[in-house]
C-alpha cells in the first residue's frame, strides 16, 4: 500500500465511525423527545399467519356490536348486506341476510312519476350511513367526522419500530389495524381525567397527544350475545376489531389459501429448474 | 455480437422470411447463440428478472385499467370495487402494487451490481446511460401510478412532489399550474397521470430494447471484469444463461408471492386507505420506500431550489459515472480500496433511505446532511482519486483462468 492509499483507508474508517455515531445519536435524541407513546398491544387473531381464517361466530358477534353501537356514528360505505353471506365472511345464510337488510329503510327512485320513495333494504344494498353528509357528521360529533369503517382496519399506522419492522414481513405481521382498534377501545382513561381540555383521554390513540373526539362508545353488558360469550368491553372490542378486519379485507381467506398453493407450486417448479440448470452446466467450469 | 449469423433457416418458409425480414436470425443471435461469459454469478440474472417484472406490471396494469376509473370522485371507490367485486381483483391490485416495489428491488440490485463490477466502464457507457434512462422512466411511472388509487398519500405525495417545480426561478409556479391543470392537484391531474402512467411503461419497453441492443454490441461484463479472449471463455446464451435466468426469476417470484399473498400491505402506507381529502393534511407525508433516499437528499438541503437540484444531481452523477471513475480496472474483486468504499456507499444509500422516512428534525437532519454530502463525495472526489492512488491486484489473463483460480483447481461444480 502506498501512503496515499493508507490515507484513503483512514478516511474510510473515519467516515464509517462518524456515520454510525450520528445514526445512534439521532435515534437516541428523538427517543428522548417523544414523551407520548400510544399503548398498542399485539393480540392473537384467528386470521393471522399463513393459514389464518376468520372465526365466523366472532364475526357475527362483531357485526352485532358494529350495528348496535358503532354504526350510530360511523358509516361503512363499501360493504353491502350481501357480503355478509359470502365465502370467507361471517357466514350468515342468505335468508338471514335478507332479513337483516329488510330492517333498514332505503331511499330509491325516481319511480315512474318522478318521485323518490322509501323501500325496505335488499341484500344488494350498501350498509346505510348514519349521517347524510360529512358536515352533518361533524356537527353531531363536536367538530370531528367519525371515519368511514370500510377500510379502518387497514388505515392506521403499521408498526415502524426500527427493531421489529424490518422483519415483520417474515413474521407476516399484518394485524396492526385490529390490534390498534382493540387497544383503543380498552384504553379509555377515567372520565373525570383532566389531561385533555377537549376530547377524551385515551392512552392508545395514535396521535401526538392521548386525546381524541370519540367518547367511550361501549361499556360492559351493552350488547346482548346469544352464544354465551362474555358481555364485556374486552370481548366486544375483540369481536368488533375482527369484524372490521373482515370488512376491510373480505378476500383475506381466499388470498391466503391461493397464496399457499401458488408458493408451493413455485417452490416445486424452482427445484425442477434448479436441477435442469445444474445438468446443463455440469460440464462447464464456471 | 456482430459478424456472421450462425442461424441456418430450416424450412422453406424460414428461408423466404429471412430474405425479407431477418427477424428469426435476429432473435437467434440475440438470445440463443449470443456468447455469454461463463463465469457470471446470480447478480447477472436481474436483467431477466427486470424484464419479467416489466411484463408482469404491463399485464396486471392492463387488466386493472379495465376496471379502474380515473376520476377524482370515483377513483378510490373503483379501486375498492376491484378489491371486493372483481374476480381475483385483489390479486391484480396487490400484484401490481407490490410489483412496483419488487421492480425497484430488482433495479437497485441491478444498479449496484453494475457499480461493484464496473459495468459502466468503457465500452459500456451508452449501455449504462440507457439503463439510467429506464430508471428515470420507472420513477416517473411509479410516482404517477401511486397517485391513481387517490388515497391521502396519493394526493399529498403528488402535491409535495409537483410543488418542487415551483422552486424553478421565474416560471416555477406557472409550470406547476400547468402540470396540475388547475390551481391544485385535482381531477385534471389524476387524468393526465393515468394517461402517462399507461404510456410510460411502453416507453420503458422501447428503451429496454435499445439497452439490450447496446448490450449485444459490446457484450456482457462479468465478475472478473475482463473481456472474453476466446470461445473457451464463453457459453451460448441458450441453454446456459436461459436456464439460470428462468430459475432465478422463479425464485424471485417465490419471495414476491410471499408479499402479495401474506403481507400485501407491508410496502404500502396505511394512510392510502383513507380517501384523498384536500382539507386534511396527513401528519407525515412520505413517498414510497423506493424514493426515500432521494427524498432524504431533497430535505437535507435547507433551500428549496438547492434541495431539488441535489435530488436530481444524485441521479445526474450516475449518468456521468463512466467519466468520474478513473480506474482502468473494472471489477471490485481486484480493487481492494474501491471494494470498501463500495460497501460504505451501500450503507450510506440504505441509511439515506431510512432517514427519508424519519421526521425532518433534530439529529435526523444532521445525519441526512452528512450522508448526502458523503454520497456526492463518493462520486465526485473519492472515485476520481481512487483510480489514481489505488494499486489493483493482478488481473487474471483470461476468464477461464479466473474460474480455475476461484474453484481452487477443483473439477467443475455448480
Ligand atoms: C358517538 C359517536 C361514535 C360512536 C358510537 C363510535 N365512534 Fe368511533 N369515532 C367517533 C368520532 C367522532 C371519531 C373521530 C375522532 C377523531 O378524529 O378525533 C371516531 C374515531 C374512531 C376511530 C379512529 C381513531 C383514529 O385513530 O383516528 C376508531 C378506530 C373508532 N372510532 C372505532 C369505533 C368503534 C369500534 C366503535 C363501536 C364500538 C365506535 N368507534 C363507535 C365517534 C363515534
Ligand atoms: C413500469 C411499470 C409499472 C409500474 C412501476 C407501475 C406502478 C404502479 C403503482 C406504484 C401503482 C399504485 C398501486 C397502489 O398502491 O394501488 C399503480 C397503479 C395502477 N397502475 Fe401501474 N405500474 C406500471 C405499469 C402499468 C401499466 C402498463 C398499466 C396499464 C396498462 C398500469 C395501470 C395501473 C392502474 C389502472 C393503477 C390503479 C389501480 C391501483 O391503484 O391498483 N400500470 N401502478
Amino acid at each position: 500500500m502506498t501512503s496515499l492509499s493508507k490515507g484513503a483507508a483512514l478516511v474510510r474508517q473515519a467516515v464509517l465511525a462518524a456515520g454510525l455515531i450520528l445514526v445512534a445519536g439521532s435515534t437516541w435524541a428523538t427517543a428522548a423527545e417523544e414523551a407520548y407513546e400510544p399503548a398498542i398491544t399485539k393480540q392473537l387473531w384467528s386470521f393471522a399467519g399463513p393459514f389464518g381464517k376468520f372465526d365466523k361466530a366472532q364475526l357475527q358477534r362483531g357485526y352485532k356490536v358494529y350495528k348496535e353501537v358503532c354504526s350510530n356514528c360511523h358509516s361503512m360505505k363499501f360493504v353491502s348486506f350481501r357480503n355478509l353471506s359470502q365465502a370467507g365472511g361471517p357466514g350468515f345464510t342468505e335468508e338471514q341476510v335478507k332479513a337483516l337488510a329488510a330492517t333498514v329503510k332505503v331511499q330509491d327512485g325516481p319511480n315512474d312519476n318522478g318521485e323518490m320513495f322509501e323501500r325496505p333494504g335488499k341484500a344488494s344494498d350498501r350498509f346505510p350511513s348514519p349521517f347524510a353528509n360529512p358536515e352533518a357528521a361533524k356537527a353531531a360529533n363536536n367538530g370531528a367526522v367519525p371515519p368511514d369503517m370500510s377500510l379502518l382496519a387497514k388505515a392506521r399506522s403499521a408498526e415502524k419500530s426500527i427493531y421489529t419492522w424490518p422483519i415483520n414481513w417474515l413474521l407476516q405481521y399484518q394485524e396492526y389495524g385490529p390490534d390498534y382498534i382493540y387497544s383503543l377501545l380498552n384504553h379509555y382513561g377515567p372520565e373525570d381525567s383532566k389531561v385533555c381540555e377537549t376530547g377524551y383521554y385515551n392512552t392508545a390513540y395514535l396521535g401526538s397527544r392521548p386525546c381524541f373526539a370519540m367518547p367511550k362508545p361501549i361499556s360492559d353488558g351493552q350488547v346482548t350475545y346469544d352464544d354465551g360469550s362474555k358481555e364485556t368491553v374486552e370481548q366486544y372490542s375483540r369481536d368488533v376489531s375482527a369484524f372490521l378486519m373482515w370488512a376491510a379485507e373480505p378476500k383475506l381467506e381466499e388470498r391466503k389459501e391461493t397464496g399457499f398453493k401458488v408458493i408451493i407450486f413455485l417452490i416445486v417448479f424452482a427445484s425442477l429448474l434448479y436441477f435442469t440448470k445444474r445438468k446443463i452446466w455440469a460440464n462447464v467450469a464456471h | 455480437m456482430s459478424g456472421h449469423s450462425t442461424y441456418v433457416p430450416g424450412t422453406a418458409f424460414e428461408r423466404w422470411l429471412e430474405k425479407r425480414l431477418p427477424i428469426i436470425s435476429l432473435v437467434h443471435d440475440s438470445f440463443v447463440s449470443f456468447p455469454t461469459p461463463k463465469n457470471l454469478n446470480y447478480f447477472w440474472t436481474f436483467g431477466a428478472i427486470l424484464s419479467a417484472m416489466l411484463g408482469w406490471q404491463i399485464l396486471t396494469g392492463m387488466v386493472l385499467a379495465m376496471h379502474y376509473a380515473a376520476n377524482d370522485a370515483v377513483a378510490f371507490a373503483s379501486v375498492e370495487h376491484i378489491m371486493r367485486d372483481v374476480n381475483y381483483g385483489w390479486l391484480l391490485r396487490y400484484g401490481h402494487a407490490n410489483g412496483a416495489s419488487f421492480f425497484f428491488i430488482a433495479v437497485y440490485i441491478h444498479i449496484f451490481r453494475g457499480l461493484y463490477f464496473g459495468s459502466y466502464k468503457e465500452p459500456r457507457e451508452v449501455l449504462w446511460i440507457l439503463g439510467m434512462i429506464i430508471f428515470l422512466l420507472m420513477m416517473a411511472t411509479g410516482f404517477m401510478g401511486y397517485v391513481l388509487p387517490w388515497g391521502q398519500m396519493s394526493f399529498w405525495g403528488a402535491t409535495v412532489i409537483t410543488n418542487l417545480f415551483s422552486a424553478i426561478p421565474l416560471v416555477g409556479s406557472s409550470i406547476v399550474t400547468w402540470l396540475w391543470g388547475g390551481f391544485s392537484v385535482g381531477d385534471p391531474t389524476l387524468n393526465r397521470f393515468f394517461s402517462l402512467h399507461y404510456l410510460l411503461p411502453f416507453m420503458i419497453a422501447g428503451v429496454v430494447i435499445l439497452h439490450v441492443w447496446a448490450l449485444h454490441v459490446v457484450g456482457q461484463n462479468n465478475p472478473a471484469g475482463i473481456e472474453p479472449k476466446s470461445t473457451e471463455d464463453t457459453v451460448p446464451f441458450t441453454p446456459y444463461a436461459t436456464s439460470k435466468d428462468v430459475f432465478a426469476t422463479v425464485v424471485f417470484f417465490v419471495i414476491f408471492a410471499w408479499f402479495i399473498f401474506y403481507v400485501p400491505n407491508y410496502t404500502g402506507d396505511p394512510d392510502n386507505y383513507i380517501e384523498a381529502n384536500p382539507l386534511a393534511t396527513p401528519a407525515h407525508i412520505e413517498p414510497e420506500w423506493y424514493f426515500l433516499p432521494f427524498y432524504a437528499i431533497l430535505r437535507s438541503i435547507p433551500d428549496k431550489l438547492g434541495g431539488v437540484l441535489c435530488m436530481f444531481g444524485a441521479i445526474a452523477v450516475l449518468f456521468v459515472l463512466p467519466w468520474l471513475d478513473t480506474s482502468k480496472v473494472r471489477s471490485a474483486t481486484y480493487r481492494p480500496l474501491y471494494r470498501q468504499f463500495f460497501w460504505i456507499l451501500v450503507i450510506v444509500s440504505v441509511g439515506l433511505g431510512w432517514l427519508g422516512a424519519q421526521p425532518p428534525e433534530g439529529g435526523y437532519v444532521i445525519a441526512s446532511r452528512l450522508f448526502t454530502a458523503y454520497y456526492f463525495i463518493h462520486f465526485l472526489v473519492i472515485l476520481p482519486l481512487l483510480g489514481l492512488i489505488e494499486t489493483p491486484k493482478p488481473l487474471p489473463t483470461s476468464i477461464s483462468e479466473a474460474v480455475l483460480a476461484k474453484n481452487g483447481h477443483q473439477p467443475a461444480h455448480t
